[in-house]
């Protein structure tokens, strides 16, 4: 297990938080959260692939600057299995 | 696999049994696996139960002590028997290296079979038996589920060959991937995996280590010495709690099971 | 079935724990306790370097069951196979003594256990094994009072020390998915040798501990297809029911006399033709 935090600069608010996924063999679990700045906190079972994690919340990032903080406990999920859960938890954010 | 199974079974169950029962009569109701006397323990008319080795057992998986279909059921019975207004003691002796591992087992309903014998355990409980455990040998996974673990206070030998714990060793190296090595190294740094029963009472889960006796031989004075821890343990018992909040209280507890005490808390404080 | 009945049918199965206790519980009424955002996870599997999940597996909801108040426990078997660690035993037995402390006080309490379990987290061992036990000690205190319906739905299914709760509810649902037993097949296989049991066999393991055979034999009391709105159907009318008169787990002579006929070999269509009629 690799533990890792990484800081993006967002600013449009969240309305409201969502929980989405399961820690389970390739996926993931995400926590989203208002906040006043982009914190990311990954919990991931597969080590050395920070680089890769940074690209794929860049990328997430670019399209959607919101201002949230962000836990992932992730379980060897691929990085479209994390784009699709953290554009899933930021539509349950608005409902 | 049997030779294994054969050098690590013990006849502690049966050993106890005897010395604490002073030749009290076998109660009579099968199976043979379990043995049942009623024992004066001064002034309380105590039903010991122990599960023992069988080697005629119809069952072949359930011959080394382990608790299978006829030893939860009767367990069960011997329990049950006891029910009435006079609320005796009931101590269950434990040495059980673990449920019945077999075929015939799961088609016949042997998480029945442990439900049976735990519930039995858990109703003399809440109707106000006093219910003591004492583990002379091992109190293993289902096995200890079934019969013993329902107890208001467990009490263990304070041996080096006591184990008790979610599974065997080797089968636990199995399901987790891990080496018997790896997993003993594990016990000694994350105190729930540790096999031994110093560390196992470290958790708040053991009312009393009793030390300085023969865990293999007991002689007299040994059956005399653990007879008072019981005697003891069950005046504790009839003046605390029915059900098993016990073991959530003392100062082991509140260091090693503080989430358990922790998530009780949050839960109470959202129910509404 | 017809086809619009089909099309309108919402697989249980593939449900996770969070959506299994909302589709038990009345539409509208679902309230988490101790959810994702409380934190309170396995403070022993990082350590481990396990990735621990926000609400350990298990979701405890609030709500309403045709009209009474009730609390859903579900264990979500993806997370770790659904296995009982500290925490995630402790929600599942504090939710069952909470519930235990309502009904003592004559408040009405609907509990339902949503089984989906290998049983103990061996990562968390012992305990593991305790809080099992302070589950045992809560259904039996709770069913005293109120009746306790439980749900095997699948694919995991219901074993280990939570194959002893499933023999404690008052009630147990089953499905064509759902397995119930004390040893999981592969359990048995290194334990007692592939001649024992080859826990690759996949329909004589079914056929032993599948949800049919099961119920078909008494050791669960309704089969139920996979369906979320039978499902719900199914917990309703089990409360509606009421406490059996003896549960099965207390029925010593019953089950005793069973285990006096038994079948030359151990298979369950054989044991079917033995053990049929006076249904617990």
């Amino acid at each position: 297990m690799e533990r890792f935090e990484l800081r993006f600069s967002g600013n449009a608010p969240l309305v409201g938080r969502a929980h989405v996924g399961v820690v389970a063999s390739g996926d993931l679990e995400v926590l989203m959260e208002p906040a006043n700045e982009t914190v990311v906190s990954v919990r991931t079972s597969v080590d050395g692939f920070e680089k890769v994690w940074r690209a794929t919340l860049e990328r997430f990032f670019a399209r959607h600057p919101v201002a949230a903080r962000i836990e992932i406990n992730d379980s060897g999920a691929t990085p479209g299995v994390v784009s699709l859960r953290l554009a899933q938890a930021l539509e349950r954010t608005k409902a | 696999m049997s030779a294994t199974m054969s050098a690590t079974s013990s006849s502690r169950g049966r050993t106890w049994f005897e010395a604490l029962g002073r030749g009290a009569p076998r109660i009579d109701g099968g199976p043979a696996s379990v043995l049942a006397a009623d024992v004066a323990i001064g002034d309380e008319t105590v039903r010991m139960i122990s599960v023992v080795t069988n080697p005629d057992n119809r069952f072949p998986r359930a011959r080394e002590g382990e608790v299978g279909l006829d030893e939860g059921w009767g367990v069960a019975a011997r329990v049950r028997e006891v029910f009435g207004p006079e609320k005796h003691p009931i101590l269950a002796i434990v040495d059980v290296p673990s449920q019945a591992y077999g075929r015939a087992e799961e088609l016949y309903g042997i998480h029945l079979a442990c439900a049976a014998a735990a519930d039995a355990y858990a109703s003399a409980r809440l109707a106000g038996h006093p219910v003591v455990s004492l583990v002379v040998g091992r109190a293993l996974s289902g096995a200890f589920l079934a019969h013993g673990y329902q107890a208001n206070r467990v009490l263990a030998l304070d041996d080096p060959k006591i184990s008790i714990h979610a599974m065997g060793k080797q089968a636990a190296a199995r399901v987790t991937k891990r080496s018997v090595e790896q997993l003993e190294k594990l016990g000694e740094e994350i105190l729930p995996l540790a096999y031994d029963v110093r560390s196992f009472a470290k958790l708040g889960l053991v009312h009393e280590l009793i030390g300085g006796v023969d865990a293999d031989a007991p002689s007299a004075e040994d059956a005399a010495k653990v007879t008072a821890r019981i005697a003891a343990a069950i005046a504790d018992a009839r003046s605390g709690p029915r059900d098993l909040s016990s073991r959530l209280t003392s100062r082991e507890a509140r260091e090693n099971r503080a989430a358990s005490i922790r998530v009780r808390e949050a839960l109470a404080a959202q129910w509404g | 079935m017809s086809v619009p009945a089909l099309m309108s049918r919402t697989s249980f199965v593939e449900l996770n724990a969070r959506e299994r206790a909302r589709a038990l519980l009345d539409v509208g009424s679902f309230r988490e306790l101790l959810g994702p955002f409380d934190r309170i996870e396995s403070p022993w599997l990082a350590r481990q370097n396990i990735v621990p999940q926000a609400d350990d597996g298990v979701v405890v909801a609030r709500g309403t069951i045709g009209g009474v108040a009730a609390v859903v426990i579900a264990i979500e078997g993806a997370f770790q196979g659904g296995s009982t660690g500290e925490v995630s035993g402790a929600k599942i037995a504090g939710a069952l003594e909470l519930a235990a402390k309502d009904a003592e006080a004559g408040k009405p309490i609907r509990p339902v256990l949503v089984f989906e379990t290998g049983g103990v987290r061996l990562q968390e061992a012992n305990l593991g094994l305790a809080a099992m036990a302070d589950v045992h000690a809560a259904v039996v205190a709770l069913r005293a009072h109120v009746p306790v319906v439980g749900v095997i739905a699948g694919m995991i299914g219901c074993f280990g020390g939570m194959g002893i709760t499933a023999g404690l509810v008052s009630r147990l649902i089953v499905t064509k998915q759902a397995r119930l037993g004390l040893n999981g097949p592969e359990v048995i296989e290194q334990n007692a040798g592939v001649e024992e049991l080859d826990s690759r066999d996949r329909p004589l393991i079914w056929s032993l501990t599948g949800g049919e055979q099961r119920h078909a034999v008494g050791l669960a009391d309704d089969l139920v297809a996979d369906d979320a709105d039978a499902l719900a159907d199914a917990v309703r009318a089990a409360f509606d029911r009421g406490a059996p008169a003896e549960h099965a787990s207390e029925r010593i002579a019953f089950w005793r006399a069973r285990l006096d006929r038994l079948p030359a070999a151990p298979e369950g269509m054989a044991l079917r033709k033995l053990w049929t009629g006076d249904r617990p």
